[in-house]
């Protein structure tokens, strides 16, 4: 428009910035495919020269080893690509278990380094200092080692009720097989779940409108275990439990947690909590003191005043940290090769690149896994941070 | 760390693979006559094959191996360098050219010879089968029939893998593998009662037993349930190294078949009067030169490494911790498989 009233003419000049900021930005998109081009060809030429095999097709073959846990069905004429399903699970297993543990951990020792009383204030201390400074490698095969493989074997285990049993196999315990009353068991606590919600809704509503508090976490408790009881006692049983039993070399029967698991799960959790009651501390550290006093100057009480006043604050400065150990945690799982549990890197980086020789497909596809598994925590965790930041106005 | 290790080698094997230049024939041989010594792919200690001794000096079948192809080529058997490799780093060692040559008791299959980049030269260093370690005194098993159930300790990334499940599934057993990176491993994890039995093949077994605390509580099965001939590898395309490992070899066996040893070769050279032995030592004829390594090539691997019987017996044989009988292993006109062909 300004052009043809007779402003005079723009040209293409590298003096003007945006063309400069096209220009760079042209230069570099080209230099980065000219260089993944280059090295993907350079790949395939060399494969192909000395005759290794490349392409996907090697996921359809029978695998033909056996896997010691697996979380879906599995015999050794199953295809590598389910050996990929079964690393993935093993791995997103111990990631799952050790996020949620490593939090509840850090949470408290986090909370007690500020402590009032002395003693707890120190263990902290010492817990944080001993295991964060530790590396995680060294304490998994410690926890495997040392800890799990000097238990009794399966015919001297530790016997607590005849109901679980510890040897150097692991954790047996009871199976909880499927009965008649499962599925209406299941819609009872999806039913318990709704009530909750409801409840919940209504009773912030009422609060805001009133300022009458209402008990919502005692309620909410009650009504989630009365309701699936009261079904289970009128349909009958959700479950019926398979005890495990000593048979031959092992026990049969039962669940298992096998030792590997037990052992990266732990080590994992206390690794990693070490750092989340640092994070946690920090947070509630810069909460300047001055709410408190003036929570207390309205009339809160401790406990409501950590609740709705030091928390909410305090998460703003612990979630972006978590996420970090969090992302870590997934990583560190990898670590597991060294002791034998069959995740992604042990299981599918391990003996399947080495079955079928194919190191480049498998390496791409491991990392692949990794960095989606860290890239799903990261959108979680920044989802939950925005939600949780302050609303300025 | 080991995982750490692994990890980098394959990666790094994986992007040296990306870049690095063809392999042409000759390739190998130029490049080590260039650096002047063999680099060589062993186990990560399993004794008698190759280990570091007292001294740190790698010692063992396979690592003998190694100096007899580097006495064959350069007429000195201390120009080696070892690279310790477990069992999961070997292959992607080999073919990003990290390693000359792989000597490390692996089994030959086609499915290794061919699409993975690698050739096995087909001399057989040692013919060996898949057998149980289990502690007799716990157990009271008597044989592999008898294991429905157990759990068994294997080295990942080995035929053993496939041959334990294949062994179980044929006789309708079942099993849980627990899978180590490193013998070491999977040898502590039978000690601690983690796995009923350790698997392996049986040289190995007789070798981790060796390690054990109390050797003699243990006790291998009878049962031999798969072939595992072991060999050394080279990578695919450079037929000319292929040939100079693979008569490396022979030569060894040849010699042990003239009557040739460590202590008689030098005199055998200068005053033979058999063809045989004249051609084989490279007094008559050029048949080092055709294979592009130094004309006395024989009298040098034997009088420095020995025949192949020589080295078996110093490294496996009766006088050792691990006391294995030749068996399959003597020569083919003594009971055993071991036939070279003739050098002429």
């Amino acid at each position: 428009m300004q052009n043809s009233i007779g402003a005079p003419k723009q040209r293409l000049s590298l003096s003007d910035p945006k063309v400069r900021a096209w220009l760079f930005q042209i230069i570099t998109i080209v230099a980065v495919v000219s260089m993944g081009w280059y090295l993907f060809d350079n790949t395939q030429t060399n494969l192909q020269h000395r005759g290794i095999t490349s392409g996907f097709d090697f996921l359809e073959r029978s695998a033909g080893f056996g896997i010691a846990q697996h979380l879906i069905d599995y015999t050794e004429s199953d295809s590598y690509a389910r050996v990929f399903v079964i690393g993935l699970l093993n791995t997103l297993l111990v990631t799952f278990i050790g996020v949620i543990l490593a939090t509840i951990l850090g949470f408290i020792v986090g909370v007690s380094r500020l402590s009032k009383n002395w003693i707890i204030a120190k263990l902290a201390t010492v817990y944080v200092e001993v295991f964060r400074n530790i590396p995680p490698l060294l304490q998994i095969l410690f926890w495997y080692f040392a800890v799990f493989l000097t238990m009794p074997g399966p015919r001297n285990s530790h016997n607590f009720g005849d109901t679980f049993f510890v040897s150097s196999r692991g954790l047996n315990m009871p199976a909880a097989l499927m009965a008649d009353g499962f599925w209406p068991f299941v819609i009872s606590i999806v039913v318990a779940i709704v009530a909750i919600v409801l409840m919940s809704r209504w009773a912030t509503k009422r609060f805001e409108a009133t300022g009458v508090p209402f008990h919502k976490f005692w309620v909410g408790l009650a009504l989630f275990l009365v309701i699936p009881a009261l079904c289970a006692l009128i349909i009958g049983t959700p479950v019926h439990w398979e005890m495990p039993k000593l048979q031959g070399f092992n026990f049969v029967g039962g669940w298992v947690l096998i030792p590997e698991l037990l052992a990266l799960t732990l080590a994992l959790t206390v690794y990693t909590a070490a750092f989340i009651a640092e994070i946690v501390r920090s947070g509630i550290k810069s909460v300047s003191h001055g709410q408190t006093e003036a929570a207390h100057s309205l009339g809160l009480r401790n406990g409501p005043t950590l609740r709705k006043v030091i928390i909410p604050q305090a998460l703003r400065v612990i979630i972006p940290p978590l996420t970090s150990q969090y992302l870590n945690l997934a990583k560190n799982s990898s670590l597991a090769a060294g002791i034998g549990y069959p995740e992604m890197v042990s299981l599918f980086a391990g003996t399947v690149l080495n079955q079928t020789g194919q190191a480049i497909e498998v390496i791409a596809i491991t990392m692949s896994v990794y960095l989606a598994i860290s890239i799903s925590i990261s959108l979680l965790m920044n989802w939950y941070n925005k939600r949780i930041a302050l609303i300025e106005r | 760390m080991k995982m750490l290790k692994s990890t980098l080698a394959i990666v790094s094997a994986a992007a040296v693979l990306g870049v690095s230049g063809f392999a042409q024939a000759g390739a190998t041989l130029d490049a080590v006559q260039k650096k002047g010594f063999v680099q060589c792919g062993v186990s990560d200690g399993l004794p008698g094959f190759s280990v570091p001794d007292a001294t740190g000096k790698i010692v063992g079948i396979d690592a003998d191996y190694c100096r007899a192809v580097a006495a064959a080529v350069f007429g000195d058997a201390t120009k080696v360098k070892f690279s310790q490799l477990n069992a999961k780093e070997r292959f992607t060692a080999l073919q990003s050219g990290e390693i000359d040559i792989l000597s490390r008791n692996t089994t030959m299959t086609s499915s290794r010879d061919s699409g993975m980049g690698l050739k096995f030269p087909g001399f057989i260093t040692y013919y060996d089968g898949i057998g149980f370690l289990v502690n007799s005194k716990t157990l009271g098993v008597k044989s592999a029939k008898e294991l429905d159930g157990a759990t068994i300790c294997i080295q990942a990334g080995t035929t053993t893998e496939l041959n334990v499940s294949d062994y179980f599934r044929g006789n309708g057993l079942k099993y849980t593998p627990i899978t180590f990176d490193t013998s070491d491993e999977s040898a502590k994890s039978l000690e601690s009662g983690r796995c009923d039995v350790l698997t392996s093949d049986k040289s190995q077994l007789y070798a981790q037993r060796s390690k054990l605390a109390t050797p003699n509580d243990y006790t291998v099965l009878p049962e031999t349930i798969s072939k595992e001939p072991l060999g050394p590898v080279v990578r695919n395309g450079d037929d000319e190294w292929l040939a100079i490992v693979r008569w490396t070899g022979y030569a060894m066996l040849n010699a042990e078949e003239a009557g040739i040893t460590s202590k008689n070769v030098e005199a055998e050279a200068k005053g033979t009067k058999n063809p045989d032995v004249a051609r084989l030592l490279g007094t008559d004829g050029e048949y080092g030169k055709d294979l592009k390594v130094k004309k006395d090539w024989v009298v040098q691997i034997v009088k420095q490494v020995g025949n192949y019987g020589e080295v078996f017996e110093k490294n496996l044989g009766k006088d050792t911790p691990l006391a294995i009988d030749r068996g399959l292993n003597a020569l083919w006109n003594n009971g055993g498989i071991q036939y070279a062909p003739p050098v002429r």
